[in-house]
């Protein structure tokens, strides 16, 4: 402790000089990039969604609608159900009936068909699905299309194989559904939340309500379409729209059997408060502060992009984002030299923009958050860079970002910012290096780059975090457990570990 | 001036590589930035004959072919140089005369390299003494990968000498070094010996230019740059046929190097296919037609 | 002979390796099993538990640093120092109304119960981890590790088994703990510290405090240095139960409910008891040259 004491204090961050004066890169002019808009001609939105329980598209109870916003126009895109008690009793009551009367009593590899079928159906519309993802929510269509769409089919598909193979994957142990599941996902992923939570929860035989985040309800809801075209019987999934008091019906509902919520360590912790003293399961999927480790011996170049891909990868709304970068001294001037050239190349503008890097952020409310952050960070005394490049008049954009000078101390480096803000801070000694690391309530996930294997290994079995990344970041599969240490959350998504959160053993 | 340490290893993980190659094809060219790009690609192309079947006639036609890509077009660039074989400089320089198309001939026992330092500089010497504006080496792979790195450092700096005012590219032939690491350190190696171009391939060696391979070049270039000051040109060669690619490899220019780097003084492309893809592309963008090779002279 | 004046053995706690009163200087009188005064136990405060906190973080790091199979053998220890101990034990709990077979049955068991643990060290790792075939070029497999520090209520009933069920599974897997003995008989527990006070288990890996479970639930279940909560009692009401879980919202501590009625069942030790304890942790790395 004392140590890190020290360090804040003696450490003494250089202003930031090209290695030589003649050294500066230039990206400007020559050459640029015209516009190369996706066209969005297939993608059909309406003006108005209903609610999708058992099987129909039926309005609210309350006939109430809320606006969903383009985040890079600031223009109303659509208009969605606000779910309240009695659509959520519905919806639950459709779920309760499907699991008892069709989903259990349906075989195995029966159900799994269904879940292969579901997956296909996204393929198919996998790029209808991406500029709808971009157009709600404002992330770049190369990572709606590129990441997004694509990792949501797979987890299907790899969920789909599980349906009737339970049996393997819980060894002197008999699984069984739970039944109805509740499940809440956040605004920053939409369809691969969406799948993360589904595919699972169907896989083992239980059944749905889902609410998707206020801003970006529309991938869901196009979602539904597949789920009537795939034929899967009515009740089984149900989609429920509205903000976070439909949230909170879901939590307190006495039907419901399992909570699976993403989100941030604030409302989790709430949820989990509602919980208590209940039989409900739950899983929490939370915030993070991911430290990105980068030793002296690292791959420099690849390290840099890793660092980009870690804090810019959907515009920093990331929750295990490498928000807190920690540099081996002696490489700090070259890394930060690298990042600030990489960053120059950063295009950030029109989500549906083929070309671009960052797109827009997601809500007003957000891109208040992260300026309020960056006013903070430069009143703490940090040192704030930001790339040079133009960004859209209308619309929630935010240059990336790059604060040095800060210590563990500041609010910047300790609070989940969630947008493309990178701290940077340096360490001399491996010891250092995880002590900072891990100098946090959360534990998501983290980065260690190294050329050395066994440094890998220490590094990465010291630090506390669900997920290490080692000489790489932000890679997602359906393979692959996620979740998090500490306050990052509770229980895990993803691979055969992401099946127990659904089942009860016997 | 403070040379690497050439035994110390710099670090390359070949995923990342390849992963950061693969976001630079998601660029998506279109309209005018394509066409300026096309134009572009023209103007750095190296348009080369190295066969042992070469002949005065060949060579003559090639150079007819530099001077005038496309006779449809009479304002479109010209390409940067021709590259030839020794014994054809001479050729080309008269028929060449009075353009700016540079000559850049092959030399020190190319592609295979294998030869005395002496025959090396003798050669390099003559190139330069018949016309030659670029000398186009060859490293010594069987020296480097022995780890003999003095050697081949060595031996570039002596045939830097020989060019005198001539522009030295330094052909890495990234084929037989295997690794990037290897690429990596043999670009390092050249460019502290005084190489003004660093190139991959002699185009004898399968695989020639790649893309990952490039990359790596650049971000040598890079940190040489950042260290020195010096701009060092890059010389990708061989199996680039077509103008997506050569589109594709602009676009890595750009974002690793900046916009300076845009220019024939510091990329070539070592290709003789590609022209008149490029030409092809052209023709395309500007009539919105889909264009046939019978509409293209095939010199 | 006979006339001889017997020692009688003062209940301490055993907290770091070592074995202090409590610091408050207070105490609660154990009766046997005819309502006569068997012992002072120490009625533990806050102050011992955050003593006890701070001894299992500074244990735990080593303690799962060491390998799976020094663990191991470790735990073997325990059940060999327990098994020359027996008799001890017996008169323990006949005491307290045990017959001597039930006595035997339980030190048995415990014994067992021990080395059946012992045996899991260096196998959940291998049936619960996983490599995951990614679609790219990365090896990645999945690992579980220790949550780190566990609170744990050992069981009321069965003294010694029950506290040594809800111990192992615990420990085995690299965490430290603090267990607080059954209320009523906690005599049991505090022997048991003395087994493991001399098998090899490093100090502070296994905190042992006696006290009332209402004083001590609110620090127990709201500590921020404590990564989970250990309970087995069916006979824990609603109310405290719902305490818990809401007190562990704060640091979103781990409750961990097993409802177990018999310890003796064989259903009563699983390695699903280990991973309760575990966290999985996925590592990613690009294969290439």
């Amino acid at each position: 402790m004392s140590d890190d004491q020290q360090t804040a204090d003696t450490i003494e961050e250089k202003p930031y000089k090209p290695s030589s004066p003649s050294s500066k890169l230039n990206f400007d002019g020559v050459w640029e990039y015209d516009d190369a808009p996706q066209s969005t001609e297939h993608a059909e939105v309406k003006e108005q969604y209903d609610l999708y329980i058992d099987g129909e598209f039926v309005a609210p109870e309350k006939g109430r609608y809320f606006d969903s916003v383009n985040p890079a126009t600031e223009e109303t895109l659509c208009s969605f159900a606000e779910a309240t008690q009695q659509d959520i009793d519905k919806a639950v009551k459709a779920a309760r009936n499907a699991f008892e009367n069709e989903w259990s009593e349906l075989e195995a590899k029966e159900r799994g068909k269904y879940i292969f079928r579901l997956a296909r159906l996204i393929q198919e519309r996998a790029r209808e699905f991406a500029i709808l993802e971009s157009l709600d929510g404002g992330k770049p269509i190369r990572e709606s299309r590129d990441v997004d769409i694509p990792l949501a089919a797979a987890h299907f598909f790899y969920y789909a194989g599980w349906a009737d193979k339970l049996e393997y994957a819980f060894p002197g142990k008999k699984a069984e559904p739970l039944g109805v599941a509740g499940q809440i996902i956040p605004w920053n992923f939409p369809m691969l939340m969406l799948a993360w939570k589904i595919a699972p929860a169907l896989a083992t035989g239980n059944t749905v309500v889902l609410k998707p985040a206020e801003t970006t309800s529309l991938t869901a809801l196009k979602f539904a379409e597949l789920c009537r075209d795939a034929g899967l019987p009515d009740g089984v999934v149900n989609i429920v729209t509205g903000a976070g008091q439909t949230g909170s019906t879901i939590v307190n509902h006495k039907g419901i059997d399992k909570i699976a919520f993403t989100g941030s360590t604030k409302v989790g912790k709430i949820i989990k408060e509602s919980l208590a003293g209940t039989d409900k399961k739950y899983t929490l999927e939370l915030g993070g502060k991911g430290p990105n480790i980068i030793f002296e011996d690292a791959p420099l170049d690849q390290a840099v992009e890793g660092i980009i891909n870690a804090i810019f990868f959907n515009q920093g709304h990331v929750c295990c984002a490498g928000s807190r970068l920690f540099v081996q001294e002696g490489i700090a001037d070259k890394v930060i030299q690298k990042l600030r050239d990489r960053m120059e190349t950063l295009i950030v503008g029109d989500p549906l923009d083929k070309n671009t890097d960052i797109g827009a952020v997601n809500s007003e409310q957000q891109y208040n958050k992260i300026n309020e952050y960056l006013e903070l960070g430069v009143n703490e005394g940090a040192d704030m860079y930001q790339s040079s490049c133009q960004i859209p008049e209308e619309g929630y954009f935010c240059r990336p970002t790059l604060f040095t000078n800060v210590a563990q101390s500041n609010r910047i480096v300790q609070e989940e910012i969630f947008g493309p803000v990178l701290t940077v801070q340096t360490f001399r000694t491996a010891e250092e290096g995880i002590a900072k690391a891990n100098n946090t309530p959360y534990g998501l996930a983290g980065g260690v780059w190294t050329d050395k294997g066994s440094k890998i290994f220490k590094v990465g079995s010291k630090i506390r975090n669900g997920v290490v990344w080692s000489n790489t970041y932000n890679k997602f599969d359906p393979t692959s457990p996620f979740g998090g240490f500490k306050e990052s959350g509770e229980g895990r998504e993803g691979g055969l570990h992401g099946l127990y959160p659904y089942v009860k053993l016997r | 001036m403070k040379i690497s340490d050439f035994n110390q290893t710099v670090s390359i993980d070949q995923v990342g590589i390849e992963e950061r190659v693969a976001r630079l094809n998601s660029r998506s060219i279109k309209k005018e930035s394509k066409v300026q790009a096309l134009k572009l690609a023209l103007s750095m192309v190296d348009l080369t004959t190295l066969a042992g079947m070469d002949t005065p006639g060949k060579v003559i036609q090639l150079c007819q072919k530099a001077k005038e890509p496309y006779a449809g077009l009479p304002q479109l660039p010209t390409v940067a140089a021709v590259c030839v074989y020794p014994n054809m400089v001479s050729v080309a320089e008269k028929a060449l005369r009075g353009t700016d198309i540079n000559i850049a001939s092959v030399a020190t026992a190319f592609p295979s390299g294998m030869s005395t330092l002496e025959a090396k500089l003798e050669e390099t010497k003559k190139v330069v003494e018949d016309g030659a504006d670029e000398v186009d080496m060859v490293i010594s792979r069987g020296e480097f990968l022995k780890g003999n790195y003095s050697y081949v450092y060595d031996e570039i700096a002596a045939v830097k000498e020989a060019c005198g005012d001539a522009h030295l590219k330094v052909i890495l032939e990234t084929g037989e070094l295997q690794t990037y690491e290897n690429v990596r350190k043999a670009s390092d190696i050249a460019m502290h010996a005084g190489a003004d171009f660093i190139k991959t391939s002699t185009g004898k060696v399968k695989p020639a230019a790649t893309q990952p391979v490039t990359l790596v070049m650049l971000e040598a270039i890079r940190d040489y740059f950042y260290d020195t000051g010096r701009m060092v040109g890059m010389k990708p060669a061989g199996g680039i046929r077509k103008a997506k690619q050569a589109i594709q490899y602009l676009v890595i220019v750009k974002e690793t190097l900046g916009t300076d780097w845009l220019t024939p003084d510091y990329f070539r492309f070592g290709a003789s296919s590609l022209a008149n893809d490029l030409l092809m592309q052209i023709v395309k963008q500007k009539t919105g037609v889909y264009q046939s090779a019978d509409y293209f002279s095939n010199d | 002979m006979s006339d001889r004046i017997e020692v009688l053995k003062t209940y301490k706690t055993y907290v770091g390796g070592n074995f202090p009163r409590t610091e408050s200087g207070r105490y609660y009188k154990v009766y046997d099993k005819d309502d006569n005064v068997l012992a002072n136990a120490c009625q533990c405060s806050r102050k011992d538990l955050r003593d006890a906190v701070v001894a299992a973080g500074d244990a735990q790091p080593g303690w799962n640093d060491r390998t799976a199979y020094n663990r191991g053998q470790i735990l073997y220890r325990i059940a060999e120092m327990l098994e020359t101990r027996k008799a001890q034990f017996i008169e323990e709990l006949e005491t307290i109304g045990y017959s001597n077979e039930e006595a035997e049955e339980e030190v048995n068991t415990s014994i067992d119960r021990l080395i059946y643990y012992a045996g899991w060290s260096d196998k959940y790792q291998q049936v619960f981890g996983t490599i995951n075939p990614v679609a790219s070029s990365h090896f990645n497999f999945s690992m579980p590790e220790p949550m780190g520090i566990v609170n744990i209520w050992a069981p009321e009933e069965r003294p010694l088994l029950g506290l040594v069920s809800v111990m192992a599974p615990v420990i085995v897997g690299g965490n430290s703990c603090i267990i607080l003995a059954s209320e009523k008989y906690p005599l049991s527990a505090v022997s048991f510290a003395e087994v493991l006070n001399s098998s090899d288990v490093p100090g502070g890996v296994v905190n042992i405090l006696t006290g009332y479970r209402d004083e001590l639930l609110e620090h127990m279940t709201t500590h921020m240095d404590v990564n989970a909560f250990f309970y087995t009692d069916t006979t824990v009401d609603e109310e405290a139960r719902k305490q818990i879980d809401e007190n562990a919202t704060l640091n979103l501590k781990r409750v961990i409910r097993k409802p177990i009625e018999d310890w003796l069942a064989d259903d009563s030790q699983s390695p699903y008891f280990i991973t309760d304890f575990q966290e999985i942790k996925t590592t990613w790395h690009p294969v290439g040259l």
